[in-house]
């Protein structure tokens, strides 16, 4: 799904990622770990080519999409409906002034979701306006569902709801869309346990039920160590050790990551 | 308010023990508990009732002229006098604040989807593209805007629409720079980005996010505005390049009326006061409003 080889992100002469290599299949967790400031949500940027005035180079293949060289046209495509992207702050993320259905129903819209792919029952073509409606709606409704969220969340403006809520439609969106990978950036966060708790078991149903690849960035190894199969650990800019998850955390190679273990309380 | 939304749907299981409240923005359209802004709102509302009932409430044809009840002074027939021609001075205040209110209600609509559509476009594309929209702007915004307003109405004809034209003219830049400034910094928040990462293009990003997001400042702009249109179209009847004779309207009738202040001071004063009561409606509207949408203030 994902396929990352000597990336390297530059804004002027300072380098603020540099990953020789990045592979996510079908159905896997990565985990790209580190303290703030080391890259990593750089990194995920840069596979989406949302790094808006830095100097990207070496090769990033995203759903089969060479994003370095691909038109803007060809990323807005992937962007959502292949590749999604949950955020840190989750009602940060939801424009105040937008229902979540009408935020949801736009995106389908925008990515040609009437049924055809994701979520939905196969539809017949043909269709009527109604019939089409009703499709969108049952998409909706199992996207919501599929995140254990009660579907009167649709009728809901971002600031009625909680952190965890939003951030399980976060990914709601993304199973609508039909998304294969999703970018997770801190999901947890800025949420407390027992909400992180929730998010982490509904982002790990769904990688076991639908295959979902999953690209994790956090500073919170507890997480990574519950649900990551491989582990990339960033410093300054540069990936300073990888490997199996359980590898790395039972016996990190690298001072670093040696510390960031220590710090766990 | 958590109360009431744990037992509503849309949430399957009540907040656990300890979890944070999450942070609530306010919704743009807030319900008018302000007292001032319901105080404004309801002194609009009579004026406006006012001049659309002019018809109906009007005791005289807004055009009957009688020589013969020139400069009465106010009296049970006529309730704020009559003017030199012998028009009454209560229809004709009436009836002016239809061309008033008029001149208001259109130019604030130009400027605003003038003001607000550059302004939204620069403040989310930033680059060139806000260089050329502001620099634009601030050609406009050196000329004081009564003496733009003079030379525009100068070179065209003097008329109710010269007026509304060349106060347009000279009041959207200011509605371009505040759209500007409130979009550019709605476009660096985390659900424009996340519309970005959605693959939403550009020109629906500004349309459906950056413009509804970057409306209330401007609504209250909007509403402390008012009164400044009201009276800068009063100015320029009064200087004679706005409505012309036999059009009723506030400024236009406190120009007639002026020279007749020390012996006459009924054909002056009450246009006088209806502009300076409308003026001063609106500005309390916009007070209010800026403080009900002001998300800083605590909800009570």
């Amino acid at each position: 799904m994902i396929e990352v080889r000597d990336l390297q992100v530059r804004y002027g002469e300072r380098v603020v990622a540099s990953v020789p290599e990045l592979d996510v299949r079908a159905g896997e967790c990565v985990a790209i770990v580190g303290e703030s400031g080391s890259g990593k949500s750089t990194t995920l940027l840069s596979l989406l080519g949302l790094t808006e005035g830095a100097h990207v180079s070496g090769s990033i293949r995203v759903c089969g999409v060479e994003v370095l060289q691909a038109p803007e046209r060809r990323l807005r495509e992937i962007r959502g409906a292949r590749v999604a992207l949950v955020m840190q702050s989750p009602q940060a993320a939801l424009s105040p002034t937008t229902r979540l259905g009408t935020l949801m129903r736009r995106a389908l819209k925008l990515h040609g979701r009437g049924g055809e792919q994701g979520a939905g029952p196969e539809p017949e073509r043909g269709t009527g306006r109604k019939a089409r409606q009703g499709k969108v709606r049952r998409i909706m409704v199992d996207a919501v569902e599929a995140v254990m969220l009660d579907p009167g969340i649709l009728r809901r403006y971002p600031h009625e709801i909680s952190g965890g809520q939003a951030q399980r439609f976060a990914i709601a969106l993304a199973i609508a869309l039909g998304a294969e990978v999703i970018l997770a950036d801190e999901p947890t966060s800025a949420l407390d346990v027992t909400v992180q708790a929730e998010v982490v078991g509904v982002l790990r149903r769904l990688r076991a039920e639908r295959g979902l690849a999953l690209l994790l960035v956090s500073h919170d190894l507890a997480l990574v160590s519950t649900i990551a199969d491989r582990v990339l650990v960033m410093k300054d800019g540069a990936v300073v050790e990888g490997g199996p998850a359980a590898e790395v955390l039972a016996e990190p190679s690298h001072p670093y990551t040696r510390e960031l273990l220590e710090a766990l309380p | 308010m958590s109360e009431g939304l744990t037992s509503q749907e849309g949430r399957l299981e009540p907040r656990p023990e300890g979890a944070p409240e999450p942070v609530r923005l306010r919704r743009t359209l807030p319900k008018i508990t302000d007292r001032f802004a319901a105080a404004g709102a309801v002194l609009i509302a009579l004026v406006l009732l006012a001049t659309i009932l002019a018809p109906w409430l009007a005791p005289y044809p807004v055009d009957r002229l009688a020589p013969v009840d020139a400069l009465l002074p106010p009296s049970g027939a006529h309730w704020f006098g009559t003017d030199k021609v012998g028009r009454d001075v209560l229809t004709r205040v009436l009836y002016g604040g239809q061309t008033s209110l008029t001149i208001a209600v259109a130019v604030l609509a130009v400027s605003a989807v003038v003001g607000v559509t550059l302004g939204v476009v620069a403040g989310y594309a930033g680059g060139w593209v806000r260089d050329v929209i502001m620099r634009v702007t601030d050609v406009f915004l050196a000329f004081p805007a009564l003496l733009l307003s003079l030379a525009l109405a100068v070179v065209l004809q003097p008329s109710v629409t010269t007026a509304i034209v060349a106060i347009a003219a000279t009041w959207w830049p200011w509605y371009a720079r505040l759209s500007a400034s409130v979009a550019a910094s709605i476009s660096t928040r985390a659900y424009v980005d996340a519309a970005r990462c959605l693959g939403v293009p550009a020109p629906m990003i500004v349309l459906r996010h950056v413009l509804p997001n970057s409306l209330t400042p401007v609504l209250v702009q909007i509403s402390l505005d008012a009164g400044g249109v009201i009276l800068t179209a009063a100015a320029l009847s009064y200087l004679g390049l706005g409505a012309q004779e036999p059009t009723a309207e506030w400024g236009l009738m406190v120009e007639q009326g002026q020279t007749l202040f020390t012996t006459n001071w009924w054909v002056v004063t009450f246009p006088g006061l209806a502009i300076l009561m409308t003026a001063f409606a609106f500005n309390v509207l916009g007070e209010g409003l800026r403080n009900a949408l002001d998300p800083r203030r605590v909800v009570k």
